[in-house]
């Protein structure tokens, strides 16, 4: 299918205007982290006056940044996985059942996001220190607390995303699988999983950049030695001075990773696995 | 073969599915259905239920730093919070319904242009071509980074004098006029909304280019031979096919950028706030943590949970009834 | 059911992993007797350096001495201002905590009506060396007049009048000893990309707090002897004025300042040439430094009052307070912390890292070698300051009307003209808050 003109056109304008729009930010960043502090402080320059290296130096011993960027993945990469398993397990209810309470159940998950977050902070400080006390397990002040709460933060969405990505997937193919004798959690493996990989990959992403970046949770359920990235990012502006080159060198080095996997993972979106699964 | 009509999702609204499969072998395992929601029920219930019922309380009681330390000695006053936040004649109850007003439009430009961003880049990366991987990757760049990177390089970049913006606008592009003031004043606003924008337009991108994927070829190909333009092709085939998709993802950017705490907060500092850009979210953060005053946030903050309740069962009627006739 | 089984075995692999992982070398938040029989305090400390890092460089080698000196552990985080307000509250919500925190002494008050902390009665007073040591404005400010203190002084802090050296003498001129004096140097110091003063104008704190001085230089209250909110009183209105004015009728100061959110923007433009004075807590001699500046290249004087001034303040007595909280298990071993980190030797080293000035009555200024800049705050901080409203709603009294002038300053900013009816319709609305938040 030959593309039109008018298709290319708009490609072309759209790819064009959102790209200067997305690096306009990004460049500044770049060009800032290797600027010394007083030129930064100074008026805006496209192009650094004095290249410097030095605030990549200075980033892991102004604040541990090592360490908070792996009490970061670790906290982010068990958030994610276990959300993912068990927003699959109730998306496939969602979406394959019409249960007694179905209703009830995706009205209530999905008014938690109504709800802001500032509003459960406490409340949620305290049930932590009760099960703590009844249970013995730590929860404040560990990442395991924290793992709890990011991942129920991004079940709603990722149940309802999922459900709808189940949705679109023909039932058909669920019954083809039973038929085949493979029983309801094998149609859920062999078809609707596989179908749903783009799903799957979006909602993985989602979860992982919501703890990624959450700020006022991990401030109050973390201490010294398992805070992560957000909040360390925040203590280059101290009461001395605000190390803006620091911080944007900081950004830029904890960005890469998370780049390189998008950079990897997006091959994933490519069609014609649900194509031919359709068929 | 044929897809079938995507789900309606409705709350409270327990339907048979179309094509009815024997209802033998579901009846068997009626109990699946239940298991499979149990982890997502007992995590909602520990970190969302139990503390948003706890918040309504709060919202109920006069839990100021006297009583933070013992809440149930906390006095009752039943709708006290709730009569001060809406009582529009007083300071407490004018600033709340501004803070709302501002934060609707707010929303409302925000979440439109990131779905227009987000979907016009989907649709101009459908089609193959030499750098599409790199193109897609960049516009998750904004995603990538840090939340709070990512808003601190754009409040350094609208400083008035020494940033970015008006630097790129007055010197470079040589536009006439005083450089104006961004992070203060009525442009404060703007602000945020760009750097909102540029924040959220990634995700809805995510969502749509996933959702594409699994829109078969075909059916462009059936189409384009019989005469259908690209426009023509997004408007009778791509939307329809995203529309499961496009349901959730509207609401959940709705919901998420009225609720939007991050972006003022460090935006502008906990300091800092300009009256202009005074989003719910922060609004009622100064009137509960910065001012010890947990009582009225939590009734804010369930006057805000009503309202969203309201509009999203709107919304999914509206959705539902437009389903219905399509 | 094999491919069932594979589905629930991979699933459930996978979040073990994860949770195991997550939960192993987890910190616990708490105070504990490790195994030796020693006992382990836990504190959370300010951020007062150049960052959270040199905090914890600064007071390691301190409390190691402590723990040879008495054999007590100190377990010590540093927690930044942004959080440490949250911090302190969750941990009195819910019991639990460090044993030992620094507060700023603003939130005295408040925190006392929660009465989480231990009082400073007379058992407590004397373990920790009794509290007539301490300078008495400064132990008056942080808490309520009449209740026992729960909180003393840690560091003390007191606003100046910092002045570029160098730009004072191309220029001719002396310092200023009053406020017309600073009203004219700071016009005849403007001129090209110069000005004669900068300001923190869009920071709520350091709004509110010249409100305060410049109200109490006019024999200004903001809160009746009940403790009742007076806000839209005439010597506020006129104190609010004046210091608007001097950007807004005077123009000596850039409007862009009105996006300075934090008082080390301003310190930054007084080191870089870019205003000759600066209106400062005597910690801006660390940014000062940071910044490139040389003690000797600035100097200090009092913030002048008017010529006639009903009192001559020219500060409140700032600074940052320790508490320890009653449900600590410790107290004996909290106490003696406290004792040992107000003692006077600690208070000598800690002065230079952080600049603050001490806070017992018998010290003198260590902070900096300039006798002259020591002289003028030490006198300040003793002599010529009184304490903020010491009331429950302190802090939303700061966040009222501190955030109200921070929002005129913004439409003088943005070329709009204030009037004293506006400031009074501010005052009004702010007090109405007040008053609603009960």
């Amino acid at each position: 299918m030959r593309e039109t003109t008018g298709a290319r056109v708009f490609r072309i304008v759209t790819v064009v205007v959102l790209s200067l729009f997305t690096l306009f930010p990004i460049w500044v960043m770049i060009t800032s982290s290797v600027k010394p502090l007083g030129e930064v402080l100074d008026s805006f320059t496209w192009w650094p006056q004095h290249i410097t290296f030095q605030p990549y130096i200075d980033i892991w011993r102004t604040v541990p940044l090592a360490q908070y960027f792996a009490n970061s993945l670790i906290v982010c990469t068990a958030a994610t996985a276990v959300s993912l398993v068990i927003a699959v397990f109730a998306a496939y209810a969602v979406s394959r059942w019409r249960f007694r309470g179905r209703g009830v159940f995706t009205t209530t998950v999905l008014s938690t996001q109504m709800f802001p977050g500032i509003l459960f902070l406490l409340p949620l400080f305290l049930i932590f220190i009760n099960v703590t006390q009844a249970t013995g397990i730590p929860l404040i002040g560990t990442r395991l607390g924290l793992v709890i709460t990011y991942l129920t933060f991004s079940l709603p969405f990722s149940i309802w995303m999922l459900a709808g990505y189940f949705d679109a997937i023909p039932r058909d193919l669920d019954e083809a699988a039973k038929v085949d004798g493979t029983g309801s959690m094998g149609a859920l493996w062999h078809v609707l999983l596989p179908a749903a990989r783009p799903g799957l990959v979006a909602v993985g992403i989602y979860s992982f950049m919501t703890s990624w970046g959450e700020l006022l949770f991990a401030s109050v359920l973390t201490n010294g030695p398992t805070q992560t990235l957000a909040i360390g990012l925040q203590q280059y502006s101290t009461q001395v001075n605000v190390y803006w080159n620091q911080i944007m060198a900081a950004s830029l080095v904890v960005s890469v990773p998370i780049v390189v996997a998008f950079l990897l993972l997006q091959r994933s979106f490519v069609a014609g696995l649900t194509a031919g699964a359709v068929k | 073969m044929s897809a079938t009509a995507p789900a309606r999702i409705s709350p409270g609204h327990v339907t048979d599915p179309p094509d009815a499969a024997p209802r033998r072998r579901l009846r068997s395992r009626w109990w699946l259905p239940y298991v499979l929601l149990v982890p997502a029920v007992v995590f909602e219930l520990l970190v969302h239920l139990i503390p948003m019922v706890t918040g309504i309380w709060i919202s109920l009681v006069k839990l100021t730093q006297q009583y933070l330390r013992n809440w149930s000695e906390a006095p009752f006053l039943g709708l006290g919070n709730y009569r001060v936040s809406l009582d529009v004649h007083g300071a407490v109850g004018r600033a709340l319904l501004q803070s709302f007003l501002i934060t609707c439009a707010f929303t409302v430009l925000v979440v439109g242009i990131a779905w227009i961003a987000g979907m016009a880049a989907a649709v101009a990366l459908q089609r193959k071509f030499p750098g599409r991987g790199l193109f897609r990757t960049l516009f998750l760049v904004p995603y990538a980074i840090p939340i709070y990177a990512g808003i601190i390089a754009w409040k350094f970049m609208l400083q008035k004098d020494t940033g970015a913006l008006n630097h790129l606008l007055f010197d470079n592009l040589g536009l006439p006029g005083e450089k104006p003031f961004w992070l203060i004043g009525g442009n404060a606003f703007w602000s945020l909304v760009i750097v909102a924008i540029w924040r959220l337009w990634p995700f809805a991108f995510l969502m749509l280019m996933a959702g594409m994927q699994s829109v078969p070829e075909d059916l462009y190909e059936a189409s384009a031979v019989d005469g259908a333009k690209p426009f023509r092709q997004w408007r009778s085939i791509t939307v329809p096919m995203l529309r499961p998709v496009n349901v959730v993802l509207v609401l959940v950017m709705f919901l998420w950028t009225f609720n939007d705490f991050n972006t003022p907060f460090v935006l502008f500092g906990k300091t800092a706030q300009p009256p202009a850009g005074d989003l719910i979210s922060f609004h009622i953060y100064n009137a509960s943590f910065l001012t010890f005053n947990f009582g009225y946030g939590s009734a804010m903050s369930v006057l805000l949970l009503l309202f969203l309740l309201v509009v999203t069962v709107a919304y999914l009627l509206f959705v539902n009834r437009r389903s219905q006739r399509a | 059911m094999e491919a069932k089984n594979k589905a629930i075995a991979a699933a459930t692999a996978v979040a073990a992993l994860s949770m195991v992982l997550a939960g192993c070398a987890g910190g616990g938040g708490t105070a504990a007797d490790n195994g030796t029989g020693k006992t382990t305090i836990t504190y959370w400390a300010s951020n007062q350096g150049t960052s959270l890092d040199n905090d914890k460089q600064v007071l390691t080698p301190i409390l190691q001495e402590f723990t040879k000196q008495t054999g007590i552990t100190v377990d010590l985080e540093v927690i930044g201002w942004n959080d440490l307000q949250t911090r302190i509250q969750t941990a009195v919500t819910s019991g639990q905590g460090p044993d030992v925190v620094n507060i700023g002494n603003t939130w005295g008050a408040a925190f006392q009506s929660t009465g989480a902390f231990a009082q400073f009665d007379g058992k407590n007073a004397s373990a920790i060396g009794g509290l007539d040591r301490f300078v008495k404005t400064a132990l008056d400010a942080g808490g309520a007049p009449g209740k026992t203190p729960t909180s003393v002084p840690l560091y003390g802090l007191a606003y100046g009048l910092y002045y570029n050296k160098a730009m004072f003498a191309a220029a001719q001129l002396q310092p200023p000893t009053t406020w017309d004096e600073l009203v004219t140097d700071a016009k005849k110091l403007t001129h090209g990309d110069q000005w004669g003063l900068t300001l923190a104008a869009g920071s709520y704190t350091e709004n509110i707090h010249f409100a305060f001085l410049t109200s109490a230089q006019n024999g200004g209250e903001f809160y009746d002897a009940s403790g009742k909110p007076t806000f839209d009183t005439p010597e506020n209105v006129a104190g609010i004025k004046r210091y608007l004015d001097l950007m807004q009728l005077h123009k000596a100061a850039n409007p862009a300042d009105a996006q300075y959110d934090n008082a080390s923007s301003s310190a930054a433009d007084l080191a870089s040439g870019k205003a000759a004075m600066f209106l400062s807590q005597n910690n801006a001699d660390s940014t000062l430094k940071a910044d490139g500046m040389k003690p000797g290249d600035w100097g200090v004087v009092p913030l002048p009052a008017p010529g006639d001034a009903k009192a001559q303040i020219s500060t409140f007595p700032a600074g940052i307070n320790i508490s320890v909280f009653d449900y600590t298990k410790h107290l004996p071993q909290a106490l003696e912390f406290v004792k040992y980190m107000t003692s006077p030797d600690v208070q000598a080293k800690l002065a230079v890292p952080y600049s603050v000035l001490p806070v017992l009555g018998s010290a003198d200024a260590k902070f900096t070698t300039d006798a002259d800049e020591a002289k003028v705050f030490m006198d300040a901080y003793q002599n010529r300051s009184k304490p903020l409203p010491q009331v429950a709603s302190e802090g939303d009294f700061e966040s009222t009307i501190g955030k109200g002038i921070s929002g005129l300053f913004a439409q003088i900013a943005t070329g709009k003209t204030v009037t004293d009816a506006d400031i009074s319709a501010m005052l009004d609305n702010a007090q109405q808050q007040v008053e609603a938040a009960g």
